[in-house]
């Protein structure tokens, strides 16, 4: 069963989101109109909309986060779905029992949606091929292949500071290329977006090979890379890649990668920079660049709320009006 | 099944023997478990007290499995000795080699002598080992190889573990040598595979999976070749995944080195491009690499550069295969497919029949020394090891259709051609359908 098949159901609505790949136009414009009626609500007095009243998603986490748990369990709960949070640490993991039977337990217990991160990519697509049918499941994050909400309130955020005409856009994502699931979701999201130009920029060692038949434009040079952009965007760079000779030190990539005002100068006056945190100041970017008016990274946080209410609603509405319509046919 | 060795005599089948040059509508006879003739040289008097009609079948020398892991002792719960030879004999394949991967693994007499005597016991297959080139595969400590060759090992390998040290190869190729002792290697540079799980190619990039090199096998290739070189071990690479391998290969063999190699079936019909789904089916080590290396192992294959060819037989419990892709075992069980998807090879016009029955009796019988003993040949006074099969016969490779305890193949559901009908091991019926 292909990806597309797995996560949208042959009347075109999303019971899973796994990947970004391969998901059309208008479904991706639909998670973004959906998240602009929901940004209006986590701004309110109350908080709440009664959608998904009586239902329960479990947050399994089979790698540690802040950001993303949290912000999908306050979508859980403006949703007003019960919430369950399950930590698992891969290491001392599960002693004994397999992937399958720690879904199937959880699964005894009547659970609606799983929200799914995992150190191996692929993992949400395995938890979506194993699922009962009225399950849904969301990848908050699989290995170095994909995390489509992040790359959606990315494109949310952009959409909210450019506008809708993605076209005339030129967008580049700087730095760990080769290890980010981030990149890849929003490379193919800007992509299905018809985004003008998406270029990415880093050294040899963080450029997978065969980048550019994911369909950008590889750059080794920062000020090249990002000349004329509309858009930035900064990965995360792991320490790890120190010590796995990807790089000499994080004084030379910040050298040769790190964002700085000068730097910034040669990108478009109005270029939007972005970062889907945690940032290393002084090493991805000056704190004069992530604290300056360019920035957006704080926005993003808040629009992943939104986007991942959007999502959740939708999927969850797939599986509903499935049940609706068995009904109906007995 | 008639267990004793009776007289017999397979009448009016097509006799290929690439051994002996032979591709004619003959008669063979077997007697006291042996080739007792072939057409002209069958006795006049021989007196069959059983007749095997083959008309409209093949008739060929029962093929050799160069590399098929039977999980015991150690691994049970995935196969054993006799489930797989078993499905060895249903293939039509009468010897099979296995690597020293059981636990424990095979670095002293005692395991070899273990599984001798449970194949012995089980009676559906020959089964031959390969010693393990350092204790534990460890990669540190040498094996008694003289005391493992004794015991009948055919050769020496360090299986999939890769020897960090290049003074411990060399030194291991040099005492396989002093005992006229084949090494059997995977080239992979352990560094530069690094943990991967997916060819490093546009495939891994877009799913996000660890990738592992070109240059992982081809430096291997390399460093090895000038080891052989060096040593003058008599050395056999398994399993090339590289089209540039291949052409390493062939060029060394040119200048007159002492090496074979031979490719596994997953290797000649897929590519990267199958795990585009997380499809853990097809997730085999070294993994898939491109539409391009799959033509040059095809071609090295038709060329004769590679001189073998095996299934690679890897049977897994289900749950084997049921995670995320990186963390499912890798490999295919082939045994029971082996025969079928080789001669598709035929089919897609890359060798003949003599051919490909070549590169799966007495090609992998060279390689393991067996041939001077008849191994892989229907020579008057070899052991009678016969398969006879119909080759326009199609069935449907399905769970029911499989004998061996492993279901993990990537070709379930496929139509092939080709079925095993006859059996002989020792002119005893050991597979009849």
């Amino acid at each position: 069963m292909s990806s597309t098949n797995l996560q949208v159901d042959d009347q075109g609505r999303l019971r899973h989101f796994l990947t970004i790949e391969g998901l059309s136009h208008s479904i991706l414009t639909e998670i973004l109109d959906t998240a602009e009626s929901f940004a209006g609500v986590t701004a309110q007095q109350v908080k709440k909309v009664p959608l998904l009243r009586g239902k329960t998603i479990v947050n399994l986490f089979f790698e540690a986060s802040t950001r993303t748990r949290t912000t999908f369990e306050l979508a859980a709960k403006r949703l007003s779905a019960d919430v369950l949070n399950i930590n698992i640490d891969a290491s001392s993991a599960v002693k004994g029992e397999t992937l399958l039977d720690t879904l199937r337990n959880l699964e005894a217990m009547h659970v609606d949606m799983f929200v799914v991160r995992h150190a191996d990519s692929g993992a949400a697509h395995f938890f979506a091929r194993h699922v009962a049918p009225h399950i849904s499941v969301l990848n908050a994050g699989d290995g170095r292949h994909a995390h489509p909400t992040q790359a959606m309130l990315d494109m949310f955020t952009i959409r909210r500071v450019k506008g809708p005409d993605f076209g005339r856009l030129r967008v580049a994502i700087v730095g760990d290329i080769m290890h980010s699931r981030v990149a890849r979701s929003q490379i193919h999201a800007l992509n299905t977006l018809n985004t003008g130009e998406v270029r990415i920029v880093a050294p040899k060692t963080l450029v997978p090979v065969d980048a550019e038949s994911l369909g950008v434009q590889v750059f080794h040079d920062l000020e090249a890379g990002i000349r004329d952009v509309d858009v930035i965007i900064m990965l995360r760079l792991q320490r790890e890649r120190m010590q796995g000779a990807m790089l000499p030190s994080e004084h030379e990539y910040f050298h040769l990668f790190g964002l700085t005002e000068q730097r910034l100068a040669v990108a478009d006056p109005d270029v939007t920079v972005m970062h889907p945190g945690p940032i290393n100041r002084g090493v991805e970017m000056d704190s004069q660049v992530a604290d300056g008016p360019r920035s957006v990274i704080l926005e993003q946080v808040t629009h992943g709320i939104a986007v991942r209410m959007a999502v959740m609603s939708m999927t969850m509405r797939a599986h509903t009006d499935a049940e609706a319509q068995e009904k109906q046919n007995v | 099944m008639a267990a004793k060795k009776a007289r017999i005599l397979i009448r009016g089948g097509r006799v290929i023997d690439p051994a002996n040059r032979l591709d004619a509508e003959v008669d063979v006879a077997v007697a006291a478990g042996r080739i007792a003739g072939v057409g002209e040289s069958v006795p006049g008097d021989f007196r069959p007290e059983l007749e095997i009609d083959a008309r409209g079948l093949i008739v060929c020398p029962g093929l050799v499995e160069l590399a098929a892991h039977l999980r015991e002792p150690g691994h049970e719960n995935k196969a054993t000795i006799a489930s797989e030879t078993r499905a060895a004999a249903a293939g039509g394949i009468t010897t099979l080699c296995c690597p020293p991967t059981t636990d424990p693994i095979i670095d002293t007499p005692a395991v070899v002598e273990l599984i001798r005597q449970r194949a012995e016991r089980a009676g559906h297959a020959r089964v031959v080992t390969l010693g393990a080139l350092t204790q534990g595969l460890a990669g540190e400590h040498l094996t008694e190889m003289a005391a493992l060759k004794e015991a009948g090992c055919r050769g020496v390998s360090n299986a999939q573990s890769p020897i960090l040290h290049t003074a411990v190869v060399r030194r291991a190729f040099e005492y396989a040598a002093t005992f006229d002792l084949t090494v059997f290697i995977h080239p992979e540079e352990y560094w530069l595979a690094n943990g991967g799980c997916a060819h490093e190619g546009a495939v891994a990039t877009r799913l996000g999976l660890p990738g592992i090199p070109a240059a992982a096998e081809t430096a291997a290739v390399a460093r090895d070749l000038a080891l052989i070189e060096h040593t003058g071990v008599r050395a056999h690479f398994c399993r090339l995944t590289h089209s540039r391998s291949v052409q390493m290969i062939a060029r060394a063999q040119y200048d007159g080195v002492p090496i074979t190699a031979d490719a596994a079936i997953p290797y000649l019909y897929f590519t990267e491009l199958d795990i585009a789904d997380f499809d853990s089916q097809f997730h085999v080590y070294p993994p898939l690499r491109t539409q391009r290396d799959r033509e040059g192992l095809r071609a090295g294959l038709a060329r004769g550069t590679l001189s073998a060819l095996c299934s690679d037989h890897q049977p897994h419990e289900a749950d084997a295969k049921l995670n995320p892709f990186p963390a499912t075992e890798p490999g295919i069980s082939g045994l029971d497919t082996l025969l079928p998807l080789a001669l598709r090879l035929v089919e897609d016009k890359l060798l003949t029949l003599p051919e490909i029955i070549d590169r799966l009796t007495a090609g992998p019988a060279r390689i393991l020394g067996l041939l001077e003993q008849g191994t892989g040949t229907l020579t008057p006074g070899a052991a009678a090891d016969i398969t006879l099969f119909d080759p326009e016969a199609s069935w449907r490779i399905d769970p029911t259709s499989l004998f061996s305890q492993g279901h993990n193949t990537p070709f379930m559901g496929w139509e092939v051609k080709g079925r095993v009908m006859h059996t002989l091991l020792g002119g005893r019926r050991v597979f009849e359908r």
